[in-house]
């Protein structure tokens, strides 16, 4: 098990190398970024004291070193002109946009992100595993048909569209809060009971609107699994000798249907994480979705680097514990995974 | 002793007294033509799920009407009306004042309280709706005939909007219309570029094995981890904003075929991978049959299907995207008319309080996504007509 999770851990790391250079790549593939501009402007107006300046920056920010030093750089696996100093070293860069450094712009919004994403996965359990099954045992009645009904709904309906509705509609019937992650009486505020009571209100409808796609490709999963399982002959000789109806599909059935439902939060994440971003840009949350978009507009590029390495990273970490998950599920994978 | 001669029985054969039952036939196990052709068996498969059929149906419509999406236009897309900004749907009455169809002109009077137009239809003053007439500025048919023939003619003198106008006093229908030209085509790019990359990997990987197959399963282990949006989102940031509405789309279409093949690749690789093994292929290799020869004309027809109904299953996922991109304001530009263009002035909440009809591009969104969703299931489950 101790080897399974090693290699699973390092598989992870190097997966994680080659998306920083191909983020490191993405962000950079603009022609003009906003610091360039920045210089550009300094050299033009041709003072001593701007060229100096624009020389400075220059150096400071190894735009005079080629891209590969660059890159190892931003990493940190090479001495930048501050020595060591890059994402391994916990330095996440300066955003020129707002002249401040990278971990005091995200700060609160990376938590806010993570616990919005895990709430989502939480919910999409909760709801898929009991849905699911009730639309396996009680396949073609009006259940099932509900469950087939909200599962394409789910999947056709755009995030935003969604969003709007049950705002709108969670506003009128039941004082759901509209917009934002915490009223604005709390922004800026230290973490506190209250605070983080506020945050969980405001969830509510993100979680639901991010989840539901996902959640309904996970019930017709669920479904198609246990309605295999249901066909087999141990099911009906353990309803014959008389095992309750309930235990009978809960014991083992349920047990069988349930490994891919766990290896399917591999396909589920990267949808979630997308889903959040763009869930939050329209509604407006303080996660890092808005401050990405803005990073992007204006070409701050070592912002939108570190935020797009946190979210490949989220998602990473998450599959990373799904595998651990499944492997500790169920034996046969530990071992299969030996001799590849 | 014999029965009287069967009036049917003109060459003296014998008919069976039970007669025959299709359906029935069609149940029993080893009937003769269980070795009719594979298309056949598909399409008959295919034709029993009607949601499939009736989505297969209404894409094709879709699709073919794309052309001459004009002629569904009652305006031209870009066509601004001052004074008639945020106006409601109006409607068309039929048979009414002794006419086949009438509009009420909507008439808007500012309130006072609120200081917005308020509108409301003038009731007596019936306006004549023509259809199939010629109308407003030339479109262009199938990039070749210009022609100002329409379905819908406003009235003489008053406008008709039938589901409303945006923030600049554009007709929202014919905004729509035009706007599927682009929101449809672009996942039609989009994974005609994912499906060429996916063959061309997934291929590789299956057919060669070894290093490539290794790079090749790690290459889509990695893309597929990447939350597509964020990604979507930088690359499209990256395109230079002084391209042509024309490339952008283009462009656009690239950007979302990128992140789509590991699936399609997969799907070949394991193909490929399974089929390799098979007799004929290798008896093909044995006598000489070169590479090309052997995965285009041996392998290939035996998975093609396969892959087109995965590829129509990912087209819904690239139709959402560009509306989420151009929402966000990082896809399409204006000039350019698609969905998400049009969402984009839907994004604030207050707007779609007061003017709801400015989310009326949600509907063909959903309703094409739902339609290429029945359609690849159906054809996936036709696909395996020996089941």
């Amino acid at each position: 098990m101790i080897l399974f999770v090693l290699r699973r851990i390092w598989a992870m790391v190097w997966t994680l190398a080659v998306v920083s250079v191909l983020v490191f790549v993405i962000v950079n593939l603009p022609p003009g970024d906003f610091l360039s501009n920045q210089i550009a402007q300094l050299r033009a107006s041709g003072e001593a004291a701007s060229v100096a300046r624009a020389e400075f920056l220059m150096r400071e920010f190894a735009l005079d070193r080629p891209m590969w030093q660059q890159y190892l750089i931003w990493v940190g696996l090479w001495p930048g002109p501050g020595g060591f100093s890059g994402l391994l070293q916990g330095d996440l860069g300066w955003s020129f946009e707002l002249n401040r450094p990278v971990s005091a712009v995200v700060g609160e919004a990376l938590w806010l992100t993570v616990a919005l994403n895990l709430f989502t996965v939480l919910f999409v359990y909760a709801v898929a595993l009991p849905l699911g099954a009730i639309a396996a045992v009680r396949a073609n009645t009006w259940i099932d048909y509900l469950a087939t009904f909200v599962g394409y709904i789910g999947l056709a309906t755009p995030n935003f569209l969604l969003a709007l509705i049950l705002y709108h509609y969670g506003a009128h019937w039941f004082g759901l809060p509209v917009g934002g992650l915490m009223s604005n009486a709390y922004l800026d505020q230290p973490m506190s009971i209250a605070k983080l009571g506020d945050i969980l209100g405001h969830l509510i409808v993100p979680v639901i609107v991010i989840g539901t796609a996902g959640m309904a490709g996970m019930v017709r999963r669920l479904r198609a699994n246990l309605l295999d399982e249901l066909g087999k002959p141990y099911v009906t000789t353990a309803l014959a000798k008389g095992v309750p109806p309930a235990r009978a599909v809960l014991r083992y059935p349920l047990r069988m249907a349930l490994n891919p439902f766990v290896a399917d939060i591999g396909n589920l994440l990267p949808g979630l994480v997308s889903g959040s971003v763009l869930v939050s840009l329209v509604m407006g949350l303080q996660t890092i979705g808005p401050i990405l978009l803005s990073a992007l507009r204006s070409q701050d590029y070592f912002l939108s680097g570190f935020i797009l390495m946190f979210v490949c990273f989220l998602t990473l970490v998450g599959m990373l514990v799904s595998d651990l998950l499944l492997a500790w599920l169920d034996p046969r994978i530990r071992y299969a995974g030996r001799d590849r | 002793m014999t029965a009287a001669p069967d009036p049917r029985d003109r060459d003296g054969h014998y008919i069976s007294p039970e007669g025959y039952d299709a359906a029935e036939a069609l149940q029993e196990l080893d009937r003769r033509d269980l070795d009719a052709p594979t298309r056949r068996l598909v399409w008959r498969r295919f034709r029993r799920n009607r949601l499939a059929l009736a989505s297969g149906a209404l894409l094709a419509f879709l699709y073919l009407a794309l052309p001459f999406a004009g002629f569904f236009a009652p305006y031209d897309p870009a066509q601004r009306n001052a004074d008639a900004i945020f106006k409601p749907p109006q409607a068309i009455h039929f048979l009414t004042a002794g006419r086949f169809a009438v509009t009420y002109p909507m008439v808007s009077e500012l309130d006072l309280e609120t200081f917005t137009p308020r509108f409301a239809a003038d009731t007596g003053d019936p306006r004549p709706v023509r259809f199939v007439a010629r109308c407003g500025p030339d479109w262009t048919a199938a990039f070749v005939v210009r022609t100002n023939l329409r379905l819908i003619c406003p009235p003489e003198g008053a406008d008709l909007n039938l589901l409303g106008t945006d923030r600049l006093g554009r007709d929202v229908l014919s905004r729509l219309v035009i706007g599927a030209q682009l929101s449809l085509t672009v996942g039609l790019i989009g994974v005609a570029i994912s499906f060429a990359i996916g063959m061309v990997l997934g291929g590789l990987a299956g057919y060669f094995g070894g290093l490539a197959d290794a790079a090749v399963s790690r290459a889509i282990e990695i893309v597929r981890s990447l939350p597509e949006l964020p990604i979507w989102l930088a690359l499209s940031a990256a395109i230079p904003p002084a391209w042509g509405p024309v490339s952008v789309f283009l462009m656009i279409s690239v950007i979302l075929g990128l992140l789509d093949w590991p699936g399609l690749a997969r799907a070949v690789r394991s193909k490929f991978l399974a089929l390799r093994e098979e007799e004929y292929v290798r008896a093909a290799e044995l006598m000489g049959a070169s590479t090309g020869r052997i995965i285009g004309r041996h392998m290939m027809p035996n998975f093609t299907s396969h892959l087109v109904a995965s590829a129509t299953l990912s087209i819904p996922s690239m139709i959402l995207g560009e509306t989420a991109l151009s929402l966000l304001g990082l896809g399409l530009r204006p000039p350019a008319v698609s969905w998400g263009l049009m969402l984009n002035d839907a994004l604030d909440l207050t707007a779609v309080e007061i003017y709801p009809w400015l989310l009326a591009p949600m509907l063909p969104v959903f309703v094409v996504v739902l339609a290429f969703s029945f359609l690849g299931d159906g054809l996936r489950d036709a696909l395996d007509p020996y089941s």
